[in-house]
C-alpha cells in the first residue's frame, strides 16, 4: 500500500514537473518549407538528447523565415537561399546544400545541353532529339509538381515561370522521376543530384548531365562550384547562446548527416 | 436480462454504430468545407469551372481538366473490367472444373488482396514502356485505365459470384424443368436475376476507381489538360491532391481541398445513380 503511494506520488510529481522544463527550453523556427521537414527530422533526434526540450518548427516560406528571425517571433528562421544583401544584419548557418542535376536516359546520345537549350526544351520550343545533335525522336518533357522545393529551384535557376513549362509527364518525387527516365529513352528530367548519382551508381539506366562544364555530382554540389544548387541556412538576429547556440550546432555536426541524406541533400562535411 | 431489454440494448448499440459512422461522414463534409472555404470565398466559385488552366501558384484554378480525366478513367477502366469481371464469375460458377475453379477462386482474392503502389510500380515499369512503343508518352489516360481495370475487376468478380451463389434454388429446377439449356438458363434466367446486384458491384468497383490515387499517380503522367486521345497524359483528382498538399500552403492548400470535394460530390452522384437504378432486387 505504502510503495504504490509512492510510486502515484512520483508520477505525480513526474507530471507536474516535466511540462515546466519544456515551457522554459522550447525552441521556435519557422520558415522555409524546403527546410522544415529535415529541421523536424533533426529536432526530434535532438528532443531525444536532450530532454525537456522542445523544437517547435513551422513553414511560411524563406520570407517568413527571415522576418521572425529578424523580428524575434523565432528563435530560428529557415532560408532555401543565401541571405541578400540587405540581410546582412542577420547570421546564417548553413546546415546543408540541395542541388538538381538535369538527367537522361543513357540510351540518348546527346552528352551536354546548354542553359539555353534546356529552357527551350521545357518551354516546347524544342521538341525532337535531332535540333541539339541527338538521334531523332519526339522529346518526353519530365517535370516536377506545384510547389515541389527541386520545380522553385529549378524555375529560379532558368528564369521560367511554372506556366511557361510544357510538360509531357508530370512526377511527384525523384525516384518516380528516375523511373520515368529510365524507362524511356527519349526523356528529360531533372531530380537532387544525391538520388541521381546514387541511382546512376546501383546501375539505372540514366546519366546526369553537367551544368555550364561543371559535372552534376555531390562532391560538386558540397563545394559550391555546382551552378543549379543552393544553401539551406538557419538564420539568427544575434548571436545565438543557450540552447540556440546547442541546436544550431547539432544541426552542423555529423551526426545529422543520414537524416541530411535521407531529404536528398548534401551535408556541409565529407 | 430480459428479451425487451435486450432488444433495447441492441437497438442503443445499432443506433449508435449508425450515427457514429453518418457523423464521420458528415464530419469529413464539414472539415473539407471549411478548409476550401478560405478560396471560395476569396476568388469565388467561378474562378474553378471557367480559369484558363491549373497553376495554383500563380492563381488559376482550372478543375475541368481533371474532373473530366478522373470521369473518364474510372469510365474506361469500368468498361474494360466489368465484362472480364462478369465473364469470370460465369466462367467459375458454370465452366471450370472443381479443381480449377478453386484455384481460380484464390488468384481472383489475391489480385483484391495486391497494395495499388505494387500494381502501379508495375504499370510504371512494364505497362507505361509498352504503351511508348506505340505513342510517347507513354504514361497517359490509358495507363492508368488498364492499371485501374486491373485492381477493380476483381471487384465485379467477387460480387457477381456472390450474387450467382443467392439465387434461389428453385429457379434452376424451374429452368430444369422447363428444359433449358445451360446457356438459356444463364442469359434467360440467371444474369437477368442478378441484373441489380451485378450493377451495384459495377458501382463499387467505379467508386473505387475514382478515389484510387497511387497507381494512377505513377501511370498516368499528370499533365492538367482536357485529354484528346488514349495517349494523352492525364491528371485525376486524387493525383492531384497527392502531388501537390505536401507542399502547398494558403490559397493553393485550400483549392486541393475543392479538388477533394469534388471529387466527393462525383462519388455522391455515382451512388446517387446507383440507387436510382439498382435499387430494386428482382428475385424473391
Amino acid at each position: 500500500m505504502l510503495s504504490k503511494l509512492f510510486t502515484t506520488g512520483a508520477l505525480i510529481f513526474v507530471a507536474l514537473s516535466t511540462p515546466v522544463i519544456a515551457a522554459d527550453d522550447k525552441i521556435v523556427i519557422t520558415g522555409s518549407s524546403t527546410v522544415a521537414p529535415l529541421i523536424t527530422e533533426i529536432g526530434k533526434r535532438f528532443e531525444e538528447k536532450n530532454p525537456g526540450v522542445r523544437v517547435d518548427v513551422q513553414t511560411g516560406g524563406s520570407s517568413r523565415g527571415i522576418n521572425d528571425a529578424r523580428s524575434g517571433l523565432a528563435d530560428i528562421g529557415m532560408a532555401s537561399r543565401a541571405l541578400k544583401k540587405d540581410e546582412s544584419d542577420l547570421k546564417a548557418y548553413t546546415i546543408a546544400r540541395d542541388g538538381i542535376g538535369v538527367v537522361l536516359n543513357s540510351a540518348n546520345t546527346v552528352s551536354t545541353l546548354t542553359d539555353q537549350q534546356i529552357v527551350d526544351i521545357y518551354t516546347g520550343k524544342i521538341s525532337d532529339w535531332s535540333a541539339v545533335g541527338g538521334t531523332q525522336g519526339p522529346i518526353t518533357v519530365v517535370n516536377k509538381a506545384e510547389g515541389r522545393s527541386t520545380l522553385e529551384l529549378f524555375l529560379h535557376f532558368f528564369k521560367l515561370k511554372a506556366s511557361d513549362i510544357k510538360a509531357h509527364v508530370v512526377i511527384g518525387d525523384n525516384q518516380q522521376g528516375i523511373k520515368t527516365v529510365a524507362g524511356n529513352p527519349n526523356a528529360i528530367g531533372y531530380v537532387s543530384v544525391g538520388t541521381a548519382e546514387f541511382e546512376a551508381g546501383q546501375g539505372t539506366p540514366i546519366k546526369l548531365l553537367g551544368m555550364g562544364g561543371v559535372a552534376a555530382s555531390v562532391e560538386n554540389v558540397r563545394n559550391g562550384s555546382f551552378p543549379l544548387a543552393r544553401p539551406l541556412n538557419l538564420v539568427t538576429s544575434k548571436e545565438p547562446t543557450g540552447m540556440t547556440k546547442l541546436f544550431i550546432d547539432y544541426t552542423q555536426s555529423a551526426d545529422t548527416h543520414d537524416l541530411v541524406k535521407e531529404q536528398f541533400f548534401v551535408p556541409n562535411g565529407p | 436480462m430480459s428479451r425487451t431489454a435486450r432488444d433495447t440494448c441492441l437497438l442503443l448499440g445499432l443506433s449508435v454504430a449508425a450515427i457514429v459512422a453518418s457523423g464521420i461522414l458528415l464530419l469529413i463534409i464539414l472539415f473539407l468545407s471549411t478548409e476550401a472555404w478560405p478560396v471560395f470565398s476569396q476568388v469565388g466559385l467561378l474562378k474553378f469551372a471557367f480559369d484558363e488552366a491549373w497553376y495554383p501558384t500563380e492563381g488559376a484554378f482550372d478543375l475541368k481538366p481533371m474532373l473530366v480525366a478522373s470521369f473518364a478513367m474510372s469510365m474506361l477502366s469500368i468498361m474494360l473490367a466489368a465484362p472480364l469481371g462478369i465473364a469470370s464469375a460465369v466462367f467459375c460458377r458454370f465452366y471450370a472444373p472443381p479443381v480449377f475453379r478453386r484455384a481460380y477462386q484464390w488468384i481472383i482474392i489475391l489480385l483484391a488482396g495486391i497494395p495499388s503502389v505494387v500494381l502501379g510500380l508495375w504499370g510504371l515499369t512494364v505497362i507505361v514502356p509498352l504503351i511508348l512503343m506505340l505513342a510517347p508518352p507513354g504514361a497517359s489516360l490509358l495507363a492508368g485505365s488498364l492499371v485501374l481495370a486491373l485492381m477493380i475487376v476483381p471487384t465485379v468478380a467477387l460480387t457477381t459470384q456472390a450474387a450467382l451463389a443467392s439465387i434461389p434454388q428453385f429457379y434452376w429446377v424451374g429452368a430444369a424443368a422447363l428444359g433449358l439449356s445451360r446457356e438459356g438458363t444463364l442469359l434467360g434466367v440467371a444474369l437477368p436475376a442478378i441484373r441489380s446486384s451485378i450493377f451495384a458491384g459495377i458501382m463499387l468497383a467505379m467508386a473505387r476507381a475514382l478515389g484510387e490515387t497511387m497507381a494512377v499517380l505513377m501511370v498516368s503522367g499528370n499533365v492538367v489538360q482536357l485529354p484528346t486521345s488514349l495517349f494523352d497524359p492525364v491528371r485525376t483528382l486524387t493525383a492531384n491532391i497527392a502531388l501537390e498538399m505536401a507542399y502547398a500552403t494558403g490559397d493553393h492548400r485550400s483549392a486541393l481541398f475543392v479538388s477533394g470535394l469534388a471529387l466527393t460530390v462525383l462519388v455522391f452522384i455515382l451512388a446517387w445513380v446507383a440507387r436510382r437504378s439498382g435499387g430494386q432486387v428482382v428475385h424473391a
